[in-house]
């Protein structure tokens, strides 16, 4: 009997990345592997206070520092005892450690790609349940808690169950005023937030083909609110221009090729969507699968809307918004709030007028960090506050006060509601195709 | 039966489980607000050996993984559900509190007398033999488990390969 090699099985993309990183030249979905990390991220909440006591008491230092990327985020700006405290940790910790650090420039899904540590075909770890966000770029990245993510930095090493693939194709093409974030609400709705099974969503079709990689990132983004462990997207050219500009090592560009689900590869589940037909979508509180069309939501006037957060304040998010905002001022008695997701993006929208339009409008501009995403600072939502926002989660007492309320929106939508005062379709607000920036 | 169930529905998160509010305050303090938004009382509740169960999706939101310390540190013998949350999952394994997943738990009822037995996979629910089969552990989740959790499991993996170089030293000592 002889064997013919001819063509390997097909397999999925999940399966090519663990496969690589266990060093085996084929994984089963179901099956445990141990896998080698190329890259540990880590942040000022979950990372040095949180890890450092665990080596401390196993005895042992970093697998390797040159693998380990600390951001902080969650404390900046240190503005209370605690924060600054848990900053200055942080600090110290990145220069003993000597590991690269990202101080204050932003969330750390967003800085990390950013800075070029991100390339497709590496196996991540983050110490953030939004950590799918790297799967925008073929990576397979998922968020691990504080112990677990101290079990990697000892080791290099962690335990996989080789996922399924649940595969969500979007056909056709996104119409004005819809973006990825309304694919993710809609998605929630339809799927649950506990869809993706713990497996490995992947994205495909020809709606992602055409999205931006920021769009890209906010769908990996909210494969977290679907119950993915990971987001994948296969890269391509648009992956490759992000990374080339970022900085990153595009040297090991040779090897990306074939790094996409094969024909006839084993999907558990297949989903397709139709891109033209999705309208702008909104969750009623206190969960994102509350999801239905914004023409749908009852009448809800909003005291605070929020841009902000990984998911929805990169720069694309806030040159939407600001589309939407351009000469036209908030409606009576609503606060805007703007946190753009990283110090990068920030500069890029100031040169471009767009931080412009923002203060034109009335907002007010808060730092590069989660702030109130994250329940933290003295912006958290008060005591009956209804809030439009352009975050992932909108659970109960999250962003403050349990009696606040948030729903969730793109950035276009909470633009829009900003200024209608209440939630509102961004359709009603778009720009001629002359004025956009 | 050394517990009883404690009931609770779908879509329990990491916000119920360890409140943003009290994250500042120690695991003490923060287990004594565990679950009070589903379930007021829960905490004074509890007493150890009792088995939580529940419903789908159970522990999902953030990575915080005081969310499953809480647990713990209230002395549950377990949770059993529907399905779980992925990281809530990882994090409850990582820190020696069993969590098992049964296809069907309609039989369960809240306040019955009951034993978690997690080698066997099986929930007992009265002293007359009746149990619920849960779905067996992986081998390797097991020996974590058994361990106590991540932390030890390494230490006894770390102390293992110090032993093995210093014989091997021992042995190429001329
Ligand atoms: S911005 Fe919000 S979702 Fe993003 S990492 Fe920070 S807290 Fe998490």
């Amino acid at each position: 009997m002889t064997e013919t090699s001819a063509s390997p099985r097909p397999t999925t993309l999940a399966q090519k990345i663990i496969a690589r990183a266990s060093a085996r030249d084929h994984v089963t979905p179901g099956e445990i592997v141990t896998a080698r990390v190329d890259l540990a991220m880590i942040h000022d909440s979950g990372g040095p206070r949180r890890v450092e006591p665990i080596l401390q008491d196993l005895g042992v230092g970093l697998f390797d520092a040159s693998k380990v990327v600390l951001i902080s985020d969650h404390f900046v700006p240190g503005d209370t005892d605690e924060g600054a405290r848990i900053l200055e940790l942080t600090r110290q910790w990145a220069k003993e450690r000597k590991v690269a650090f990202h101080d204050g420039e932003g969330i750390c899904h967003v800085v990390l790609p950013e800075r070029g540590h991100l390339l497709p075909g590496m196996l991540v770890v983050g110490g953030d349940s939004h950590s799918p966000t790297g799967g925008a770029f073929g990576a397979y990245m998922f968020g691990v808690g504080a112990t677990e993510m101290a079990g990697v930095l000892a080791t290099g090493e962690i335990w996989l169950k080789v996922p399924e693939t649940i595969l969500l194709e979007w056909r056709g093409q996104l119409s004005a005023g819809v973006t990825a974030k309304d694919m993710m609400l809609a998605l929630c709705g339809r799927l649950g937030m506990d869809g993706g099974k713990y497996q490995a969503v992947e994205y495909a079709g020809e709606a992602i083909t055409a999205l931006s990689m920021q769009e890209r990132m906010t769908l990996s983004n909210m494969a977290a609110e679907l119950g993915g462990q990971a987001g994948l997207i296969a890269p391509d050219a648009t992956t490759a221009a992000f990374l080339e500009k970022a900085g990153a090592n595009m040297g090991a560009r040779a090897s990306w090729s074939g790094l996409a689900t094969d024909a006839g590869a084993p999907v558990q589940e297949h989903h397709v969507f139709d891109a033209s037909a999705l309208a702008p979508q909104v969750a009623a509180p206190h969960s994102p699968a509350n999801s239905a069309p914004v023409t749908e939501a009852p009448e809800t006037p909003v005291d605070v809307a929020y841009i902000g957060a990984c998911t929805g304040a990169k720069y694309e998010d806030l040159r939407n918004a600001a589309d939407i905002l351009r000469g036209r001022r908030l409606g009576k008695g609503v606060e805007l709030l703007v946190a753009p997701a990283s110090k990068r993006d920030q500069d890029r929208a100031a040169a471009d007028g767009i931080m412009a339009v923002f203060e034109a409008a009335g907002a007010r501009i808060l730092p590069n960090a989660c702030g109130i995403c994250a329940g933290y600072g003295a912006d958290r939502l008060g005591e009956d506050v209804t809030c439009i926002s352009s975050t992932a989660r909108n659970f109960k007492g999250r962003m403050g006060a349990a009696s606040s309320k948030v729903w969730l929106g793109s950035p276009l939508t909470v633009a829009a509601s900003a200024i209608a005062g209440k939630i509102a379709d961004p359709r009603d607000f778009l720009p001629d195709e002359g004025e956009r920036s | 039966m050394s517990g009883r169930i404690i009931l609770v529905g779908d879509d329990i998160d990491t916000d119920q489980l360890a409140p943003g509010a009290y994250m500042k305050g120690g695991i003490e303090a923060l287990a004594a607000h565990c679950l009070e938004g589903v379930r007021p009382g829960f905490a004074q509740e509890v007493t150890p050996g009792d088995v939580l169960v529940a419903g789908r999706n159970f522990g999902v939101g953030s990575s915080r993984e005081q969310a499953a310390e809480a647990l713990k540190h209230l002395g549950l013998a377990g949770v059993v559900a529907l399905s779980f949350a992925g990281i809530f999952y990882r994090n409850a394994i990582n820190l020696g509190l069993p969590v098992l997943t049964a296809p069907d738990l309609s039989a369960v009822t809240d306040g019955a007398a009951a034993r978690l037995d997690v080698a066997a996979a099986r929930l007992e629910l009265a002293s007359d033999g009746a149990a619920i089969a849960l779905d067996p552990l992986p081998d390797n989740l097991q020996v974590l488990l058994a361990d106590g959790g991540l932390v030890p499991h390494l230490k006894k993996r770390f102390a293992k390969e110090r032993n093995k170089e210093q014989g091997q030293c021992a042995e190429h000592r001329p």
